[in-house]
């Protein structure tokens, strides 16, 4: 019996691509904007592709939404090491801000989502702020309870209209606005967020999940820098709820729902963690799903649990590391 | 003059963990320029003295001085950015970024950013250059694909090195280094030494924490030697060899 | 004298709750965040074995859903969590998933509503310095005193016992003895889910078996052990007399709604004054080194 091996190998195009060469031809430029430039374009033009489909038009803006919270999940847990296992946080906080300034003070949407991101981006990194020079799972672990105990709060203190919620939150203007407000802004937050990590800013927060007592000998002060990084992920998380807020024209205490936590989380395992792109992709996959399995209720919950639990333990790259290599390499049986 | 100026000193540094006494009053000063060797036997308290004084554990009493300013119980951070850098006995490079990324890091800290770049460099956009300058000073080929290599990829001298440019790039004036030139061959060794020269020729004073007493002895001007918490000899090396409670010590252990 | 009669009870029941999740974390340094889930299980697999399968008695339902609930833990360490240790990214998310998976397809599985009750064991109530207490806290407050008992005779005393120790202590060194990593950290896991099945039965008679009671009792175990100091046991008994005399006071002068608030405002004092927790000290070392 030959003892085979499976052997990578880059294709010849992946290497003639790297560096200045990129630009040598419209072929190597295709290999490397093709991808991307398909992937943008698909996703602009959905709003339109699904004119046909019209109930499948409102799925736009959630998948959106879910994608932009599960890049702000991506950033923290895989480029600076902090699992956030209440997204919902972020969302409720956003959400409820962006109805108290719209109904409260009578802000117009064009103001109240802004300051609603912003106000809700400072006040949960002040939150968030005690278990910040702690180590990773204190954060995991705070954030797990904060979107529960405030449910709580807002449940026994009966403010923000309690359990019925905040009615009366201005729409989006049209329905073009509100599919490419967060079209457009997740591919911002998508785009951006890849160049960031990649700046030397970006590095400093890689080495702080890598190795946090080396980069405090260098001087650096870890934990502003993790200030940092969560006041981004949870802008992002906050212009997710204020959103929320106002296409359904509410804010109720299922902002604070689990799906806002786990469904990202999901998405990021499943799309492949640390690639960015990849958690957009993963809940471009599991938003649609869900919508599919809108019947089953709670029992969605337990599909994405389990999906989550098989992709960590049995395909840990996920779907986009996986393409990555079929696109960059080929592989095949070499005899040992 | 400017060869005796004490630029750190120690004094009276103690510390426990639960009931354990790792450090007991422990005093030293360390000149400007010099190489301090720190020796001692397994669980002498070197290590912990080296956290004392860089604020990775708190001193439960004592004081550290530098260039006349106490810094006891400074945040870690605070330390290094006065200048005083370390390498940590356990390497842990930045495992997913390749070599010269992993200086990055301390290069964009606020100290690197304050004193200037290396050789006009050190604004944004050319710390890659800066970076790969170090590594070819610090013993990487430049041409060779060894500084782009994934840093968990590296063998352990480079990993070595890696964590002494990473103490170089922010420039300190003083360098602990805890225990570089343990698990080396002894090639590796003979690279490194020149190594440690040259950073004492660029004024660095380095202070060593070793088992390896041979090399140490090379190189170092001065040592200390720390028993079960306590100093019990400082001095010249030669001399405080010959040392009789530092030989009683070691007896047993590795010997010299 | 209510409030101290109260106060005792409701801190044996908090650490109670809480046992469970740090003999995990103390020993094998894995967050069990699906415990509350474990919690629920047990409870609802009494209550299956009592009304549906086998009508069986109540003693023998009780030790079976605890030896259920014992084994999950244990396969649940055998089966994932065995195959991405050390990776803390994936081992919180992992026990998360595991938890809502459970605690959901409960809820989707018909736990629902006030249907599902546990009788307590003895009916009826006593009184205690002039204080009304069932009989079901009298049982809580004993079992309670009885479990750390055995616990600590079982890690000081028994070699099972004190090979935990020794991995909870340095892993490393341990295993250079021959104690086995995983085999410690699935007893350790068994035992920690079997605690939560036991704290269930305990205290699932005074209410009703739903799905919020595992995310409460999550909260409460995590809320308990962050002021203790994650992984301290001494840590974890101290703060549930804190929490739990806190909570019976606000009960007391102010409403029982605002229980939550204070396990909230109490974690985020400790975390600023005192991260590591009230018993937190000896942590010192690894936590910064």
């Amino acid at each position: 019996m030959e003892q085979m091996r499976k052997e990578r190998v880059d294709r010849g195009l992946k290497v003639r691509t790297e560096g200045i060469y990129a630009i040598s031809s419209y072929r190597e430029m295709a290999y490397l904007l093709g991808p991307r430039l398909f992937f943008i374009l698909a996703v602009l033009s959905l709003p339109f592709i699904l004119d046909l489909a019209p109930y499948w038009k409102r799925v736009i803006n959630i998948m959106c939404t879910y994608a932009i919270l599960a890049i702000s999940f991506d950033f923290l847990a895989n480029y600076v090491g902090l699992v956030c296992l209440g997204g919902a946080f972020f969302t409720g906080i956003g959400g409820y801000l962006s109805a108290i300034f719209n109904t409260y003070l009578g802000m117009p949407v064009y103001l109240s989502m802004p300051a609603a991101t912003l106000g809700g981006a400072v006040l949960c990194t002040l939150l968030l702020l005690p278990c910040l020079p702690l180590r990773g799972v204190y954060f995991a672990i705070v954030t797990l309870m904060y979107p529960l105990l405030i449910t709580r709060v807002i449940e026994a203190l009966n403010i923000f209209g309690g359990t019925n919620g905040m009615t009366g939150v201005d729409s989006l203007p049209n329905e073009y606005v509100e599919h490419y407000l967060v079209i457009l802004l997740s591919l911002l937050f998508l785009f951006g967020m890849r160049r960031f990590v990649n700046q030397d800013i970006g590095l400093v927060l890689r080495g702080v999940k890598d190795n946090d007592q080396s980069v405090r000998a260098s001087g650096i002060d870890v934990t502003s820098m993790k200030v940092m990084a969560v006041f981004i992920a949870s802008f992002m998380g906050c212009f997710s709820g204020a959103y929320m807020a106002h296409l359904y024209m509410w804010a109720g205490l299922s902002l604070f729902a689990l799906d806002f936590s786990i469904i990202p989380i999901a998405s990021v395992v499943i799309g492949g963690g640390g690639t960015l792109i990849g958690a957009v992709i993963g809940s471009f996959i599991l938003v649609p799903l869900s919508e599919l399995l809108r019947a089953f209720g709670t029992f969605r919950i337990v599909i994405y649990s389990v999906a989550l639990t098989a992709f960590i333990v049995f395909k840990s790259e996920g779907i986009m590391v996986y393409l990555q290599r079929k696109y960059h390499q080929f592989e095949r049986w070499v005899k040992i | 003059m400017i060869e005796d100026e004490v630029i750190l000193s120690v004094k009276n540094i103690s510390k426990t963990f639960g009931g354990l006494k790792a450090l007991m009053d422990v005093s030293f000063d360390v000149k400007r320029g010099e190489v301090f060797g720190i020796i001692g036997p397994n669980g002498s308290g070197k290590t912990t003295l080296i956290n004392c004084i860089t604020g990775f554990v708190k001193p439960g009493s004592g004081h550290v001085i530098f260039k006349g300013r106490e810094i006891t119980g400074w945040k870690p951070h605070r330390i290094a950015h006065i200048g005083i850098a370390r390498t940590f006995q356990i390497m842990r490079p930045y495992y997913s970024l390749p070599a010269y990324k992993n200086l990055i890091i301390p290069l964009w800290s606020p100290r690197a950013k304050k004193i200037g770049g290396w050789r006009g460099g050190g604004r944004h956009g050319d710390r890659d250059t800066v970076a790969v300058d170090i590594l070819e000073e610090i013993g990487f080929e430049r041409d060779s694909r060894v500084p782009y290599k994934i840093a968990s990829t590296l063998p352990t001298g480079y990993q070595k090195r890696l964590e002494l440019a990473r103490c170089i790039a922010i420039r300190p004036e003083i360098i602990f280094c805890d225990e570089v030139f343990s698990g080396l061959s002894m090639s590796e060794i003979a690279g490194m030494l020149p190594l440690i020269e040259k950073m004492k020729m660029d004024g660095m004073t380095i202070i060593m924490v070793e088992h390896r007493l041979r090399e140490l002895f090379r190189v170092a001007e001065r040592v200390m030697v720390l028993n079960f918490g306590e100093k019990i000899a400082e001095g010249r090396p030669d001399t405080v060899i010959e040392d009789k409670r530092v030989k009683e010590a070691y007896l047993g252990s590795e010997g010299v | 004298m209510e409030i101290l009669v109260y106060g005792i009870i409701n801190s044996v029941i908090l650490s109670m709750v809480a046992l469970g999740f740090t003999l995990v974390y103390s020993i094998s340094r894995l967050p069990n965040f699906a415990h509350g889930a474990l919690y629920v299980t047990a409870g609802f697999t009494t209550w299956l074995f009592l009304n549906r399968i086998g009508h069986m008695p109540y003693p023998v339902a009780i030790i079976l859903s605890i030896f259920i609930t014992g084994a999950m833990g244990a396969l649940i360490y055998r089966f994932i969590l065995i195959r991405i240790r050390g990776m803390e990214i994936s081992e919180i998310i992992s026990t998360y998933a595991i938890g809502l998976a459970l605690l959901e397809g409960l809820r989707w599985g018909g736990l629902r509503g006030m249907t599902f009750t546990l009788p307590p064991f003895i009916e009826g109530s006593f009184q205690i310095f002039g204080v009304n207490v069932d009989y079901q806290r009298l049982i809580i407050v004993c079992c309670g005193v009885v479990v750390f008992l055995f616990l600590y005779f079982f890690t000081h005393f028994t070699k099972i016992g004190l090979a935990l120790r020794g991995i909870a202590q340095d892993e490393r060194a341990a295993m250079m003895l021959g104690i086995d990593s995983d085999m410690t950290a699935i007893i350790s896991l068994a035992i920690g889910s079997g605690l939560a099945g036991f704290a269930a039965i305990l205290l699932l008679p005074l209410g009703n078996i739903i799905v919020e009671a595992g995310y409460n009792v999550l909260i409460f175990a995590i809320a308990v052990c962050v002021i203790g100091g994650l992984g301290s046991w001494g840590g974890t008994i101290a703060a549930s007399f804190i929490i739990g005399f806190a909570q019976i006071l606000t009960e007391a002068f102010l409403s029982t709604h605002y229980q939550m608030v204070v396990a909230l405002l109490a974690i985020i004092v400790t975390l600023l004054i005192k991260p590591s927790g009230i018993f937190g000290k000896q942590k010192e070392l690894e936590e910064r080194v």
